[in-house]
């Protein structure tokens, strides 16, 4: 109940001041108009035209939210104008990336556990793919996909990958290196293989380190689908309403794709803490 | 006879930042089958660094260690023994049933075979009901209960025990002290025990060995008096007094020389 009201608080807040915000960088635009009208604008008016106008630089919250409520109830979930078909598109990209990403996550991360080469040398790539800037790679990606005849869904996906890896690498790393000695030492009186001890041990006991990577690397995964869809152009996706909407000085649908995306990531996240506290309760690991 | 576990001349140095340090210096021992044998001595005297070679958990640097004829390697690869550590140990994603087959699944036992063991060791440590219950659902002493259980259903005929009671209090310990007695009377396993507790030394024990810090060494070795069946009271016999008193003057003498 506490978290509730304070959640309200604070976004009630922010709300304020991206409506003061709203006022002072769209009255501009606003005097200017009415100068040109020959008009003399009072407070109340000045306030409410900054809050109404069809391309402002700030869309007020209430014009988001119409937006919002305009492209997702109003509109078949097939027509083009309708941000849940745009959001479907980029989220179908964000979960085969993240599939493909947290898959060779786990793997690097199983690797560099048991073998020492892979110890040394897997770790300082992986650092270093992590320093290119995606928005230089992605454009790459794309193009070399596409002259070996890879197109759609697939060139999204490993962008997403290619940024979704690394924090399960990084966790699983760690997760798979964290049982204690008793419980290490135990497997060893048992005389267990290197197979038994990951299955009976490593795996279980890196659980939580599993989700926290997870968590990230799905909210990166995200980022790179949208992010894959900016070089391509692509007509579908959150990517492609943000950058059509710059194209024509939509800022309302810039916006909304904006808050649509964020919702995205938040559900997405939210679904895997839900996972995760089910799943170590169960595991007896909370 | 030839005997269960033998070592001659065991060394042991670990090196550390401040220098090596001798865990373990020269140490001649034999236990025969069926003995049990406390190993008591102050923190720091190798007793548990001495359980751990002979589980193959660390190396000797020197001198030889044999169980049953072979190497600890070979030994521990036959799975020779079973072992209880400070601390339950039980992985908290597993039931206390699941818990004690995770060495019979790593032996690759058939799942009848695994209940049957499960049923039997649950019996003798009476925790019949809880095989389906959760660790964290345990008190700290049936906990260390289960991990006895654990090391019996593997059904080694040597039992390793690293302090198992050490975190237990007293009238816990007592009652665990009594039991583990009737099962090594049962079972007639060979029993090594490390403990810091004189009396439990004494109680449990055929034979105690007495070891002293830096270098970790033995310095006495007293084989018990005491009959093998032991009430409670035996505490309380004056032959149970004198071992104690014999015990605790080695471990008074050990000290001396700081």
């Amino acid at each position: 109940m506490r978290s509730v009201v304070s959640i309200c608080v604070v976004v009630g807040a922010l709300i304020f001041v991206w409506y003061l915000a709203a006022v002072s960088l769209n009255s501009t635009w606003a005097l200017d108009k009415a100068k040109r009208a020959g008009l003399e604008l009072g407070t109340k008016e000045l306030i409410l035209d900054t809050w109404s106008q069809e391309k402002p630089k700030l869309p007020a919250p209430h014009q988001v939210a119409s937006e919002l409520w305009k492209t997702t109830v109003e509109k078949k979930i097939t027509s083009k104008r309708s941000l849940i078909f745009h959001s479907w598109i980029t989220l179908s990209s964000t979960l085969v990336g993240f599939l493909i990403g947290t898959s060779l996550g786990i793997l690097l991360a199983i690797g560099i556990v048991h073998n020492n080469a892979m110890n040394m040398s897997v770790m300082p790539w992986a650092i270093a793919s992590q320093t290119i800037p995606i928005l230089a790679i992605a454009p790459m990606i794309i193009v070399v996909l596409n002259s070996i005849g890879v197109q759609g869904l697939l060139p999204k996906a490993i962008i997403s990958s290619y940024l979704c890896f690394f924090p399960v690498v990084v966790g699983m790393v760690k997760g798979l290196r964290s049982p204690d000695k008793i419980d290490t030492d135990l497997l060893h009186t048992y005389n267990a293989t290197n197979a038994q001890k990951f299955w009976k041990l490593r795996l279980p006991t890196s659980m939580p380190f599993l989700f926290a990577s997870l968590k990230v690397g799905i909210s990166a995964s995200l980022v790179g689908a949208i992010v894959g869809e900016l070089p391509t152009g692509a007509v579908r996706g959150l990517g492609a309403r943000l950058l059509a909407g710059s194209y024509y000085g939509q800022t309302i649908q810039i916006w909304s794709a904006l808050i649509m995306a964020a919702m995205v990531a938040a559900a997405l996240v939210g679904i895997l803490a839900l996972l995760q506290k089910v799943m170590l309760k169960r595991m007896g690991m909370t | 006879m030839s005997p269960k576990i033998s070592a001659k001349s065991v060394d042991l140095t670990f090196s550390t930042n401040d220098g090596p340090v001798d865990a373990l210096k020269d140490v001649n021992l034999d236990i025969n089958e069926g003995d049990f044998v406390s190993f008591i001595g102050p923190s720091g005297c190798g007793k548990t660094t001495f359980l751990r070679v002979l589980a193959d958990l660390e190396r000797p640097t020197g001198g030889t260690v044999e169980i049953n004829g072979v190497s600890p390697k070979i030994a521990r690869e036959s799975r020779a023994y079973g072992y209880v550590f400070q601390a339950p140990g039980l992985y908290p994603w597993r039931s206390i049933g699941k818990n004690i087959k995770l060495p019979l699944e790593i032996i690759g036992l058939s799942k009848h075979e695994q209940s049957e063991r499960v049923k039997r060791v649950l019996k003798l440590v009476d925790l019949q009901d809880f095989e389906n219950k959760f660790p964290w659902q345990l008190s700290g002493g049936m906990q260390q209960r289960a991990s006895i259980a654990r090391a019996l259903a593997f059904d080694a005929d040597i039992l390793l025990m690293d302090e198992p009671f050490g975190a237990l209090d007293e009238i816990v310990r007592d009652h665990l002290n009594e039991q583990l007695l009737d099962l090594w009377k049962t079972t007639s396993k060979t029993i090594c025990f490390v403990t810091h507790s004189i009396p439990e030394a004494v109680y449990l024990s055929t034979k105690i060995v007495v070891m002293s810090p830096r270098p970790g060494r033995i310095i006495d070795f007293i084989e018990s008096t005491l009959p093998n069946e032991r009430p409670l009271d035996i505490r309380d016999s004056s032959e149970f007094i004198s071992i104690s008193q014999r015990v605790r003057e080695g471990l008074r003498s050990g000290h001396s020389y700081e």
